[in-house]
């Protein structure tokens, strides 16, 4: 047989129907959806006389919008509410379990679907969010799709799709102290663009990859459609069923067995070719800072704002010409110079309790600049759970970090929790857009070490002297 | 969805490259739960002043190009989140197409869906096409589906690709999901042999 990589295996297992100058259409096993882009879907289905073929693919749970502040006050933001009640009556009226606001399972989308095990290896999963990609570090394909794809989706359980191409990132090597998942993704695309991987999958492999934790994976994968790429993959292994083992939807018992039987199958097979390939050697990377505009526009934590003038292409040097400006930075400056107002650490990149570990070892018996106000948002209620039965909310509201219910909060500032115009924020989210963190805000993207590092510096510092000292 | 099959209009240059869909449509305005509506929201932190006022210095506050239908714009055109409401608030604005070297694979999906067509032109071409724009008031496109053309106003013509299938689907303005519930025994079938 011919080997195959995983992505094909996947794509094979799930095509329902395949002609010439069609779409194929795939089957899609999983279905995650939120309040933002699913109310039109339903809205869709209404007018049509459609059903939702499978109620109970579905999963549905509130996080874009919802308040990370006291969630017994009401809520002010009308439209908002609006909603997240809209949502509560479509999976009402369609048989969708949801986990709303107040649910003891309630996070963000791609934190709550690996930690209930309903994502799952070989799986094809969908969710009208681009960050789906995230669901990839166990082995999923895993799919960011629009509302008209969801209310196909929902109707079908297929989804019509060109089947992309093969893209391999091979990271090999020992991982430097105080260099993490975060920083792998970031020079990646640093290194290959915010269109590097467009058309494609990409699936991260060698050693270094293999080495990283499940939650660090996440943060790899969540971070591929930065690299305009469709997916992001990881081969599962045995860190990956142990994962899985015992989770509320993973298989239980002697089904488990059987799963992981098959999902051993799963793995690119030595040989198989893929459309392109990239090698990184880890021993090379350095904690990064985003200065720019495009989560592309990155620097070693070592270096200086870049030159536009030294840009030799008209339109990359208009590019950088422009988000200095917004981001209000002079080339040459030391990154670690750069002073800040705002930290927040959360998001679907590094909201696990993992990430919040990392950032209280940093925060531990240390204070925050007075300077400097610092937002700490778990991904998902069972996260916030955790860290408080670990006592890590006592040592960040010590250091002076606010401790809040979980959301996606401030990386898209949906909710309250933005950036006022020209505040400037070492944020672990994933994208630092104009106005994506507020109008006017200065999102720089780090790893949640850098954050917690820079929250109690007031300004950017390399924390592998933190670490050192 | 909307049928394209020929259009003429005026074109407008939005000469940058990585116009992300956080600038289409900010996320203040993604709490609807509406399809419509958007079109006062496109390029918002652009096109408006803090006053709320339009920002004279914004390409599309241009008198010349109010009437505008057809967006030209630099490589990867629309990267960023998955939010529909991006074409929703460019088609709604009026345009009808937007010619870039590049697309987000999303954006690009989701064009298609609704009938707005994304044609994607070689970086020199676009480039040669925006300081033409410029340099001429009034300037129009002409966008051929069926023949996949763009041709300029001095006749000049420009082939662009696009797959069959999404071809015939913005031809005839096909309902994609009644498209694939014709195939419901073959989804019936790969159910039961997955025994789901």
């Amino acid at each position: 047989m011919e080997p195959k990589t995983m992505f094909e295996k996947i794509w094979k297992d799930h095509v329902v129907r395949a002609m010439p100058n069609e779409a194929t259409v795939l089957y899609i096993d999983t279905h995650l959806i939120h309040e933002v882009t699913t109310p039109q879907a339903f809205e869709g289905l209404r007018l049509a006389g459609r059903a939702v073929r499978h109620p109970e693919f579905t999963f549905a749970t509130m996080d874009h919008n919802v308040p990370t502040t006291d969630r017994s006050l009401p809520i002010k933001d009308q439209i908002a509410v609006k909603q997240m009640e809209t949502l509560a009556k479509n999976c009402e009226e369609f048989d969708i379990t949801l986990y709303d606001i107040d649910s003891p399972e309630q996070g963000i989308v791609h934190v709550i679907g690996p930690e209930l095990g309903i994502t799952q290896p070989g799986k094809t999963i969908c969710c009208g969010d681009s960050h789906t990609s995230t669901h990839g570090a166990l082995g999923a394909f895993a799919l960011g799709i629009g509302t008209s794809e969801v209310e196909h989706v929902l109707a079908t359980q297929c989804l019509l799709y060109d089947k992309p191409e093969t893209f391999e990132i091979r990271v090999d090597g020992k991982l430097p102290s105080g260099v993490t998942a975060k920083d792998i993704i970031l020079s990646i695309i640093r290194r290959i663009g915010t269109d590097g991987g467009t058309g494609t999958v990409i699936e991260y492999t060698g050693s270094t990859i293999s080495g990283l934790s499940i939650e660090e994976r996440m943060t790899v994968c969540n971070m591929s459609i930065e690299a305009g790429a469709r997916a992001g993959l990881i081969a599962p292994d045995d860190e990956t069923y142990e994962y899985l083992a015992n989770r509320q939807f993973s298989p239980q018992g002697q089904d488990f067995d059987k799963a992981v039987e098959i999902w051993r199958e799963l793995p690119t097979d030595e040989g198989a070719a893929y459309d392109k390939s990239l090698h990184i050697d880890a021993q090379s990377l350095a904690p990064q800072v985003t200065w720019g505009t495009n989560p592309a526009m990155g620097a070693d934590v070592t270096d200086v704002i870049p030159n536009p003038e030294e840009i030799t292409t008209d339109d990359a040097k208009r590019a950088t010409e422009g988000a200095l400006a917004y981001m209000g930075l002079t080339p040459g400056t030391k990154i670690t110079d750069v002073d800040i107002d705002k930290v927040f650490i959360g998001s679907c990149t590094n909201s696990r309790i993992s990430d919040l570990r990392a950032a209280a070892d940093i925060a531990k018996g240390r204070k925050v600049a007075e300077t400097v106000n610092a937002l700490v948002v778990p991904g998902s209620a069972s996260v916030k759970r955790q860290a408080e039965a670990e006592g890590l909310d006592e040592i960040f509201r010590a250091a002076g970090f606010e401790w809040r219910e979980a959301g996606c909060s401030m990386c898209l500032g949906m909710n309250p929790d933005i950036l006022m115009p020209q505040q400037r924020c070492a944020s672990t989210s994933n994208r630092n857009f104009e106005g994506r963190q507020g109008k006017g805000g200065r999102t720089h993207l780090v790893s949640p070490q850098m954050a917690a590092a820079a929250a109690i510096a007031g300004h950017f510092v390399d924390v592998r002297e933190w670490e050192s000292n | 969805m909307e049928a394209f099959k020929k259009h003429t209009g005026i074109a407008a240059p939005l000469n940058r490259i990585n116009v992300d869909t956080d600038q289409i449509i900010p996320k203040q305005f993604l709490k609807g739960i509406e399809r419509t509506g958007f079109e006062n929201y496109l390029f918002y932190d652009w096109r408006f002043l803090d006053s709320g006022a339009p920002d004279p210095e914004f390409v599309l506050n241009a008198p010349r190009y109010q009437s505008a239908s057809i967006l030209v714009a630099g490589a990867n055109f629309g990267c960023g989140s998955s939010r529909e409401h991006a074409p929703w608030a460019l088609q709604q604005y009026g345009f009808k197409a937007i010619v870039a070297s590049s697309f987000a694979d999303i954006f690009r999906g989701n064009s298609f869906k609704n009938g707005l067509l994304p044609v994607t032109l070689p970086a020199d071409i676009v480039a040669d096409i925006i300081a033409q724009i410029e340099a001429q008031e009034g300037y129009a496109l002409t966008i051929d589906l069926e023949s996949q053309t763009v041709t300029r106003p001095n006749g000049t013509l420009h082939a662009f690709d696009i797959g069959e299938f999404q071809k015939q689907c913005l031809l005839n303005g096909l309902d994609e999901i009644g498209w694939t519930l014709q195939f419901e025994a073959d989804i019936s079938a790969y159910e039961s042999r997955r025994g789901i």
